[in-house]
């Protein structure tokens, strides 16, 4: 077993399932021969050809389009679009397309696609490049969404999600790519090498979609946290002494009922933590879950920690981005409420 | 049952990848005068070469030949130079800036300066450009304080900006120049939105969009011109051909077609390809363009035939994908020293002079620098407050909003 960044494991989980089935395509802008603007694809033209692995023409209508056509086919293309913020010309064809395929042809046609793309803030990419649109995805009913948070991770929900039959959108936050951030913007970043998360099974294995992971144990307060934001979510908790109990919930569609309501019926306090923007963010489903499912085991109100509602700024990066702080206050308003 | 064989899949394939020598062989260069000027209001069906072509009027010996030459006197050619040159100047101090952690990012112009430079003296006050993120010498050749652009790219607290944008994506409506989003091509029907507005309005103002080689696949490109086209619009719509979309050469999104001029055929708008690196070519061939569309004549399409020399971004390294002397090898030449040696030969310039405007020019630049750098740059000194990260979302502040500016205790 190897320690990987997220774009090797990323990679591996392609080069993989290219190696094992010869139906999956890989596609996108600069994706073939460069690999990638962040190189997840390196490599893979060289190994499996240029009718497999290729550059495409700048249009994400164009690329979500021709990888329905070809999952029409037989095919099982997994896309990528440069940055999640760029996905939107693509839109269209994801929610009146893809997602309905199966539906409205009752299987006579489906849509085996990953759209893969990087996602979140952290890097002063502005507002075209630090985008967090999961919510508009998780409303589209027949789409599946997954948010990886670590490498080993990456890898198992990838080639799960190239292998599951029905369309899945696959959010990478690039500020993950190199090794697990917290928020602590001026400390320098672990890399993925000294963290045990980035020890990455070789070979073919999967991390099936709708299963969530405990990456802390605890009793006082269950966060609620996908993405990056795991991370945030362990500073806070380390820096307030709150024993929380952090779920890393990987897929939000679908999404792991059960693992939340064990956590919050044993803790009886919650806190859902995103980047995204809050005013009907991803956030608000999870806390509507929470009510219906464990209202009488809340102790405390529920309390959201999001991305404020405007656009991703460039120069204050740090003052929009959710980080330990505001999640810690949120941990020590709950525990006091 | 069929003797067609087994179908092939294609992907088109630059000439030369690193390692090999570059070669632009197949690319056919006209010599310079030897395409003729239509008149104004020529039928779009006449012209249908000028699609596959590329108008010149700088030749090999630094002359002005042919019927597009002979539009700019000797001072505006000096001015020009002047341009360009300060693009070039400023470019280089804000590519080091970025390389120094001044900013978070920069794109330079490098081989492309004469593009925007020269297009921007024959508009009109009052014209609005809806431009890409490389057609700075837009402002510089506009008029635009060197300062404020910096400011914007500093993301300090002078910047007009307010921090909020990406650096370089500048906004000025004053000058012609509409606020820059940065996702691509989305702005090339706007261009269009807009020249239709003026015709609505019985204005006499003309738009200009602008698009690189990479973002013509966009569908939006293809919305721009079938509005214009059924519309008239008084637009000039131009697309950039700098040869390389980051990585991605443009044959991917030229595909079976020869040009990218030739684009517009299809939508019966009369299409020209210009030498992007020929100061004079491209100013007379926008000045052909605009009064077209001031003349109620309807859209033009131009694409400028040009190079990329720099990377994309401070992000890229374009030693991955393309043989490293590529540039030296562009058989158009380098904007700059192709308008230096016209002047020479004119009489009105030297070297000497040169190299004294090029070391004037640069302490301008620096002095400029120096300025907003008293504003701060993006990681120290002064900057736009976290209050102004709420403003602006909505013209009036909705509650949920104020609520959140409470919260974030500012």
């Amino acid at each position: 077993m190897a320690r990987k960044t997220m774009i090797e494991a990323i990679r591996d989980a392609m080069d993989v399932s290219m190696g094992r089935d010869e139906r999956v395509i890989v596609f996108g802008e600069d994706v073939g021969f460069f690999g990638g603007v962040f190189r997840c694809t390196a490599g893979l033209q060289a190994k499996y050809g240029k009718s497999r692995c290729f550059d495409a023409p700048i249009n994400e209508s164009g690329i979500v389009g021709a990888a329905i056509g070809m999952a029409a086919y037989g095919l099982r293309p997994c896309v990528e679009v440069q940055f999640a913020d760029y996905v939107y010309p693509g839109y269209d064809q994801i929610v009146s397309e893809a997602a309905r395929l199966r539906y409205r042809s009752n299987g006579d046609f489906t849509c085996p696609i990953v759209v893969r793309m990087p996602s979140g803030g952290g890097i002063f990419g502005g507002q075209t490049h630090s985008q967090s649109p999961e919510a508009l995805f998780t409303h589209v009913s027949g789409l599946k969404v997954v948010v990886p948070s670590n490498p080993r991770d990456a890898k198992g929900l990838l080639i799960a999600a190239i292998e599951d039959p029905d369309p899945v959108i696959f959010f990478e936050p690039k500020r993950l790519y190199n090794g697990p951030f917290d928020g602590h913007h001026k400390r320098p970043v672990t890399p993925w090498s000294k963290h045990e998360l980035g020890e990455v099974p070789d070979g073919h294995y999967t991390v099936p979609l709708g299963k969530a992971a405990i990456r802390r144990e605890g009793s006082d307060v269950t966060v609620l946290a996908y993405g990056t934001m795991v991370y945030v979510a362990e500073a806070a908790a380390a820096e307030t002494g709150i024993d929380a109990e952090i779920i890393d919930l990987r897929t939000l569609l679908p999404l792991d009922l059960d693992a939340i309501v064990a956590s919050v019926s044993k803790t009886g306090r919650c806190v859902v933590v995103h980047e995204a923007t809050q005013t009907s963010g991803f956030g608000a489903e999870l806390a509507t879950l929470v009510q219906e499912n464990c209202f009488y085991h809340l102790e405390a109100p529920i309390a959201r920690v999001a991305g404020w509602d405007t656009p991703y700024p460039h120069a204050q990066e740090w003052d929009y981005f959710p980080g330990p702080a505001r999640v810690g206050r949120a941990l020590v308003e709950t525990m006091e409420a | 049952m069929t003797d067609t064989g087994m179908l092939r899949f294609h992907v088109p394939e630059p000439e030369v990848r690193p390692g090999g020598a570059p070669d632009f062989s197949n690319v056919p260069i006209p010599r310079a005068g030897s395409v003729p000027r239509p008149e104004i209001d020529v039928d779009p069906r006449e012209i249908r070469d000028l699609a596959f072509s590329i108008i010149r009027v700088l030749n090999r010996a630094g002359e002005a030949v042919g019927p597009w030459a002979g539009l700019l006197s000797d001072e505006e050619l000096l001015e020009g130079l002047r341009h360009m040159m300060t693009l070039r100047a400023f470019d280089a101090r804000m590519q080091m800036a970025q390389r120094q952690g001044k900013t978070s990012f920069y794109m330079q112009h490098l081989g492309e300066e004469a593009v925007s430079c020269a297009f921007r003296k024959a508009l009109a006050p009052g014209d609005m450009n809806f431009p890409t993120y490389r057609q700075a010498g837009l402002l510089i050749a506009g008029g635009y304080p060197m300062v404020t652009m910096m400011n914007q790219i500093y993301s300090n607290e002078a910047d007009p900006l307010k921090g909020r944008q990406l650096p370089i994506m500048y906004s000025s409506k004053e000058h012609g120049f509409f606020s820059i989003s940065g996702n691509l091509a989305t702005q090339y029907i706007q261009a269009v939105g807009w020249a239709m507005a003026s015709a609505i309005s019985g204005d006499n103002r003309i738009a200009v969009g602008w698009i690189g080689d990479g973002s013509t696949a966009e569908s939006d490109f293809h919305a721009a011109l079938v509005f214009a086209s059924t519309y008239k619009a008084p637009v000039v719509l131009n697309v950039v051909n700098n040869q390389w979309a980051i990585s991605t050469f443009q044959g991917i999104a030229r595909g079976g077609s020869g040009t990218f001029a030739a684009r517009g055929l299809g939508f019966g708008i009369p299409a020209l390809r210009v030498d992007g690196n020929d100061y004079l070519a491209v100013h007379a061939v926008a000045k052909w363009a605009i009064e077209r569309a001031r003349r109620n004549l309807g859209p033009t399409l131009i694409e400028h035939v040009t190079y990329r020399a720099g990377a994309h971004s401070t992000s890229d390294d374009p030693s991955a994908y393309r043989p490293k002397a590529e540039s030296d090898a562009w058989p158009l030449g380098d904007p700059v020293i192709r308008l230096k040696n016209h002047l020479i030969r004119l009489g009105v310039w030297s070297e000497e002079r040169h190299a004294q405007a090029e070391a004037e020019i640069l302490d301008t630049v620096i002095a400029a620098q120096k300025q907003a750098e008293e504003h701060g740059t993006l990681h120290s000194g002064n900057k736009p407050s976290t209050r102004d990260m709420f403003e602006g979302v909505y013209e009036q502040m909705p509650p949920h909003l104020r609520r959140q500016r409470q919260q974030a205790g500012v």
